[in-house]
């Protein structure tokens, strides 16, 4: 069912980011191919954010080099990212769904098209002519889930989208991002939820203290890590 | 004491007959101050929000300047814009000087570094939540520009109000560039500078409470359109 890819694979090459001198990340290189997703754990201030953020190209890496395998020209038009707080314009659930949808230059009917899917995918079609910011918090990251949804991305990009969020609106969230990654979309999201990465992963990157320790599939992974760091992280024990 | 007593009577008397002379005064009062603002908006708000969203050398230079723009003189800035539309001045084959329309450039130039400095400093908060966003949506920042306008449209009701409120108030520049001329280029405020020195108190007061009811009935409806905007996204 799945559209032959465009710009996967996603490589990333001894990726390094400092930010006011201080390194954030160390020499990352990974693939990510088309398939189940990949979850990037890791304890708080791992790196995990920051990674995301230069794999989509909002940051710009220190040292290495991001590169997209696929043959499309413009990979940016292939990919999206939610945040973990739902960044949404000061305007009703609709227009928040066509307003990428214009950027990218659709005309109004596809625009429609698309936003009504996106909309029924979510479960928020009855609130479609809502100030999107009146939204509960639920009701927004879905939202965000939808807007990206509707671009159509060969890769979405998760910031830990179900961070502050309760167990209700997060099975939700969750419902729909198994939904996109059954529908062929290859998603890439951070977590420092382990419940939540046995739930969702197909495969795993641990991130320890910027470095990425172990890039395996999600069963392997969690039946036996390779590292005394992610071992420890399973646990449950502390780490940082 | 009895002279204030019966000029607050002749003035409320004034405006209660709708006096012509005070009609036509109070009218090209509003036509140019707020003429000046739609256009110093035009120029003003696109400005502030390209500002707040463009990194480039010089920027804090150029912040700096504009902040200490919106503290113009008024008569400065009548002077410059007389210089320029004076028969000997660049602009003078138009013959602008003293008409409503050199009046209308003085405010607007008056009001637009107001207009962008306040513009900016709403933008760049917006901007702070939006640019991830936008950006992984693939809108440049000029693209951005139009999108925040939009949606700080209702913190912008209260920059344009800051903007009438300097036009509407403001003696120097007009006076200088429109020359107070009696049913062509006479305004509210140069009208009660003038008749306070003549000692036509009772149209002074006049002039003064309808410029005071005005401010404050645009500030209601300023007002009113936010909180319901705010209500509803």
């Amino acid at each position: 069912m799945r559209a032959p890819d465009a710009i996967l694979p996603l490589r990333a090459e001894g990726l390094g980011f400092a930010a006011g001198g201080v390194a954030v990340l160390h020499d990352v290189s990974l693939t990510l191919a088309a398939g189940p997703p990949t979850l990037i754990l890791g304890p708080n201030g791992a790196g995990k954010s920051v990674l995301l953020r230069l794999l989509h190209g909002l940051l710009a890496p220190s040292a290495g080099a991001v590169r997209w395998g696929g043959p499309a020209a413009d990979p940016r038009r292939h990919q999206a990212m939610v945040f973990q707080r739902p960044v949404l314009l000061r305007r009703s659930v609709l227009a928040n769904l066509r307003y990428p949808l214009a950027l990218a230059g659709l005309d109004r009917a596809e625009q429609d098209r698309r936003a009504a899917e996106a909309l029924a995918l979510v479960g928020l079609a009855p609130l479609a002519d809502r100030p999107a910011r009146k939204l509960s918090g639920g009701e927004q990251q879905r939202l965000a889930l939808a807007r990206a949804a509707a671009l159509r991305p060969e890769v979405l990009f998760l910031d830990e989208p179900c961070a502050s969020l309760d167990p209700a609106a997060t099975g939700a969230v969750e419902q729909i991002i198994q939904a996109l990654a059954a529908r062929g979309t290859k998603l890439v999201m951070t977590t420092h939820d382990l419940g939540q990465a046995r739930r969702l992963a197909g495969e795993i990157a641990f991130l320890h203290r910027g470095r990425l320790l172990e890039h395996t599939p999600a069963a392997r992974f969690f039946a036996g890590p390779a590292t005394a760091e992610a071992a420890a992280f399973l646990r449950g024990e502390l780490i940082w | 004491m009895n002279d204030l007593h019966s000029a607050v009577a002749q003035a409320i008397s004034l405006v209660a007959a709708a006096d012509p002379t005070l009609a036509q005064i109070v009218l090209l009062s509003l036509r140019v101050s707020l003429t000046a603002v739609l256009l110093a908006a035009l120029v003003g708000l696109p400005l502030g929000a390209l500002l707040a969203v463009a990194r480039f050398p010089g920027r804090g230079a150029v912040v700096a300047m504009l902040n200490a723009l919106m503290g113009l003189p008024p008569v400065v800035a009548g002077l410059l814009i007389y210089l320029l539309l004076s028969r000997a001045g660049p602009l003078g084959a138009l013959g602008l000087l003293f008409t409503p329309t050199a009046m209308i450039i003085a405010q607007a130039v008056l009001v637009a570094p107001i207009l962008a400095a306040l513009t900016r400093q709403v933008m760049e908060g917006l901007w702070e939540e939006y640019a991830e966003q936008l950006r992984s949506f693939g809108a440049s920042p000029a693209r951005a520009v139009p999108t925040l306008l939009w949606d700080g449209r209702f913190a912008l009701l209260t920059v344009l109000l800051a903007g009438f409120g300097r036009a509407s108030a403001e003696v120097g520049a007009v006076m200088i560039v429109g020359g107070n001329i009696e049913g062509f280029t006479r305004v509210m405020t140069t009208a009660i500078a003038l008749e306070t020195s003549k000692g036509d108190l009772p149209l002074a007061l006049a002039l003064g409470l309808v410029l005071m009811t005005i401010v404050l009935a645009v500030n209601a409806l300023a007002q009113g359109l936010r909180d319901r905007g705010l209500r509803l996204a």
